[in-house]
This record gives structure tokens, sequence and C-alpha cells, in this order.
């Protein structure tokens, strides 16, 4: 993926329809289903793909997430980081 | 964010994480690279009933089992295929249907549908009526090309499986335009591995090395092209590597495949090593066959190594390679996988390669996977 797309405040980012997101108890975790394949996600990136409806706009996520992890004070660029590389990934859309 | 992974890698922890259900080794196609046994016809009559899958489900998935594949044979000559894939999804499975297509009706995929099944993986040999059919025995093409697009119409995401092998592999350009056209999200060219009916017939299926290096560059000429539409994976033969595949990811570490006798395995080809018994699931737990059977116990730490893998500075990281491959080429499961460049078995690979080579090459007939085509009378009981 050569070119990166970037997220704009007003962008509403929403999961690809090949990945579904769960919980799965037996791995105390969030994971990322999708054809042959799951990844366990990390806290953080469990609650930045879950709100990855279509409905947000990438400002909402970023407060939402900000009340969530107050002590993280460079999250903001995180999450834009983040939601770039999985965009690139393929798991969302813009 | 992305430095504290927020892809976490997944080990399994010690679970069965891939479940694969292999319903039936029956299947109307007669492909002559089949990973199925030889003697495939003799499970028909041991096949488990609907309530014996279904045990295997619930179990499965109490024991952390999340990615299930319904294989074969062709698992849609099974009826209640649909029965089991509402009970997968239930019970909080990502179901896969892995099918040549064949048996694959607009109304069945539209009851797939309704059940919440996830996605379908279809297989395809050429972008050439003429070849398929050659190649499966069997009027397939048009038939797999028809189902394609079904599956497609009815919104599923779908991974189209291209076995690769030296019939084929000149044309990757024509099935990478075939797939672009069909719009699948996945390619998967295989080069297929040599294991059963493929072993039967390598000398006649390896393709040379410029023969993958022509076709590597096509596909990497095509991810260029298609960009995020589709996500091309080509595999190249093990060997053609120095070192081997890290095989199952690990001898019982995340997969488990149940045939359709029931046999628990560590992985769908390890009944071709001598020696092993094959305890199923009417007479045992999942648990017990997963955690404690010999059978998963056999090659699941590195006790069982030998040199040079017992002082590998890569055996982390491959394992090995495969014990079905090693007993096949060596004769013994705990060798070193001969693919490997350290292996003091490699030359079986190299022999394997220069016949590719060879300027004054014989053909040979192919043999076709069907009852009757080999005798496996003579082979040890299993």
């Amino acid at each position: 993926m050569s070119e990166h797309f970037h997220f704009q405040p007003e962008d509403r980012p929403r999961l690809d329809s090949k990945y579904l997101l769960r919980w799965e108890k037996s791995q105390d975790a969030y994971v990322l289903l999708y054809p042959e394949g799951v990844i366990k996600l990390n806290t953080t990136a469990a609650e930045i793909l879950k709100r990855c409806t279509g409905e947000s706009t990438t400002a909402n996520i970023a407060t939402e997430l900000k009340a969530l992890f107050v002590y993280n004070a460079d999250i903001e660029n995180s999450i834009y980081k983040f939601l770039e590389i999985t965009h690139g990934k393929g798991w969302i859309r813009s | 964010m992305a430095k504290d992974g927020f892809e976490v890698s997944l080990d399994g922890q010690g679970k069965p994480m891939w479940l694969v259900l292999e319903l039936t080794y029956r299947c109307p196609l007669k492909c002559v690279w089949c990973n199925n046994p030889l003697d495939f016809d003799q499970y028909g009559k041991k096949e488990l009933s609907t309530e014996e899958w279904k045990r295997v489900l619930r179990e499965g998935r109490e024991l952390g089992a999340l990615q299930l594949g319904f294989s074969g044979g062709e698992p849609m000559l099974r009826d209640d295929i649909e029965e089991l894939v509402a009970e997968a999804e239930r019970l909080g499975y990502y179901t896969n249907l892995i099918t040549s297509g064949v048996g694959l009706t607009p109304e069945r995929l539209k009851a797939l549908k309704q059940v919440g099944l996830k996605q379908i993986q279809l297989s395809l040999q050429s972008a050439n009526r003429d070849l398929t059919d050659e190649l499966v025995g069997a009027r397939a093409h048009d038939l797999k090309v028809e189902v394609a697009r079904m599956i497609k119409a009815e919104g599923f995401p779908m991974v189209l499986n291209v076995p690769i092998f030296r019939q084929n592999i000149d044309q990757v350009d024509k099935i990478l335009a075939l797939a672009e056209d069909i719009g699948v999200d996945y390619l998967e060219l295989a080069n297929i591995q040599y294991y059963n009916w493929a072993l039967l017939n390598r000398d006649e299926l390896l393709p040379t090395r410029e023969q993958i290096e022509l076709a590597e560059a096509a596909v990497n000429a095509a991810r260029q092209r298609s960009g995020q539409k589709m996500t091309i994976y080509f595999v190249i033969p093990d060997y053609y590597e120095t070192r081997p595949k890290a095989c199952m990811n690990g001898w019982g570490t995340i997969h488990l495949t149940i045939a359709p006798d029931g046999a628990a395995l560590p992985c769908q080809e390890v009944r071709v090593i001598e020696g092993l018994e094959f305890p199923t699931v009417r007479e045992h737990s999942l648990d017990w066959l997963w955690n404690d059977s010999p059978l998963f116990k056999k090659f699941r730490s590195d006790e069982w190594m030998k040199e040079p893998c017992r002082t590998c500075d890569e055996k982390e990281k491959d394992f090995g390679g495969c014990r079905c491959q090693a007993f096949l080429l060596t004769g013994d499961a705990t060798n070193t996988d001969p693919a490997c460049a350290k292996s003091p078995h490699h030359h079986v690979i190299e022999m394997a390669i220069s016949k590719t080579r060879q300027k004054h090459h014989e053909p040979r007939p192919l043999v076709r996977r069907q009852i009757g085509a080999v005798t496996t009378m003579f082979m040890a009981q299993k």
C-alpha cells in the first residue's frame, strides 16, 4: 500500500464488511476475525475499532478515547496513526 | 500505539484456535494433487453423523477454537452442512466453507447465508476450460466460474484458491485477470504441497525455478494494479526454499483437524506416518485428544528433535519443518524436514528439482484420484 489515506476529523471510519469484531472469552480480549485469520486486539485498538461503525466521526472517536485513557496525553495522534495503518491493512474503510 | 502492539499475534496459548472438519472424503473430482489419503474410499461408512459433528463443534468451542473450516473431500456432498453451519454460528465460530463449488446451488448458497456462514473458499485450477476439466477429471470449469459469481452476488467474502503446479503456473496472468473480473477478495496462488496424490505425481507436477520466478513477477505486477481490492497470496513450494515451512505453526499448537471417521489429527496428512495411533472422537473427548493423547504429545515440544534441529538456532522459527514430509522422504518422522538445506537428506529434494531441469523429459501419465487408480491393499493398516 504505497499511498496512505489520511483521516480527517469529519471522516466516519467503518470496519470493512469482511471483518468481524467481537469479545472472545477464551482469549480474555477482543478479536478481529476474517477469512482464515484471527487477530487479538489490545484494549486501545479494540476501543477504537468498536467505534468504527460509519456513524461516529474521527473527532468523536478521539474525544471518547481521550476520556477513556486520560493518562495517555498523546492519544489523539496515536488514533490517527492507528486508523491510517489499519486502513492500509484493509480493516477499515473511510 | 502501533508500537505497543495493537496487532497482538495469537499463539493460541495452547488452544486449538483452528478447527478443520473434514466432513467427508467423497468428492466428484479426481484431482491429481489431492491431499486426501490414497485409501480415501475406505472412510465412507465410517463418517460421523450430524449429532456426532455437533458434539465436536461444542467441545471444540469449549477448548477455545475460533476459526472453523468445513472441508473434505467435497463438504457440499453432506446434506447436513446447513445444519452444522447454523450450530457453529450459534456457538460463536467464524465459519469458513472450503469447497470445489460442485453442489453449491443458488438455493443452498442462500440457505448458507441465512444460517450465517461467514466466508467461502472456492478452488479453481486454471483460467481455461479445457485445462481445468483435464486437471480435475470432470467438466467443472464453467460451473466453478459460475459458482464464483454466485458467491459474490450473495455477498460473501471469497477466497479463490488456485493450486499451482507445472501445468498451470504459466497462466498466472490469466488467472489474476479472471479473479479480478470475478471480484474475489483474496486470491491464493498456492504451489501445491507434495503428499498423497500429489507426491505420486510429483515428477510431473513440480514446476521449474524459472517458472516460479516468472509467476512471482506477474503476481507483484498485479499487486500494484489491484491495490486494496484484492489481496494476493503467492505460496512458493518448500522444495525451492532452503528452510522448511513452520508446518501447522508447530505440532499440536493451534491446529486441530477431525477426519471423516472422527480421528483427531494435528494435520490432515498425518496418517501417512506409520506407527502412530489415531484415536477418534467416538471413543474420547476432544479435550483428552488435544491435551493428553499420545498422538498430540508426540512432537509437541522439541524433545523429539535430532541433529541438526536440536541445536539449531532456527528451531523456534520452523519447528524442524513438517513431520509427514520427514517421514515420507527420509523414512523417519523425527528427522529434520529434508526441505531444509541443513538436513543430511536434503539431496532428495535436490534430486526432485534436478528432474524438472532434465532436457529429455519423458512425460508420464498422471494418476487421478479415484477408486481403483491405485491399490492400497499392501499399505500398513491404520
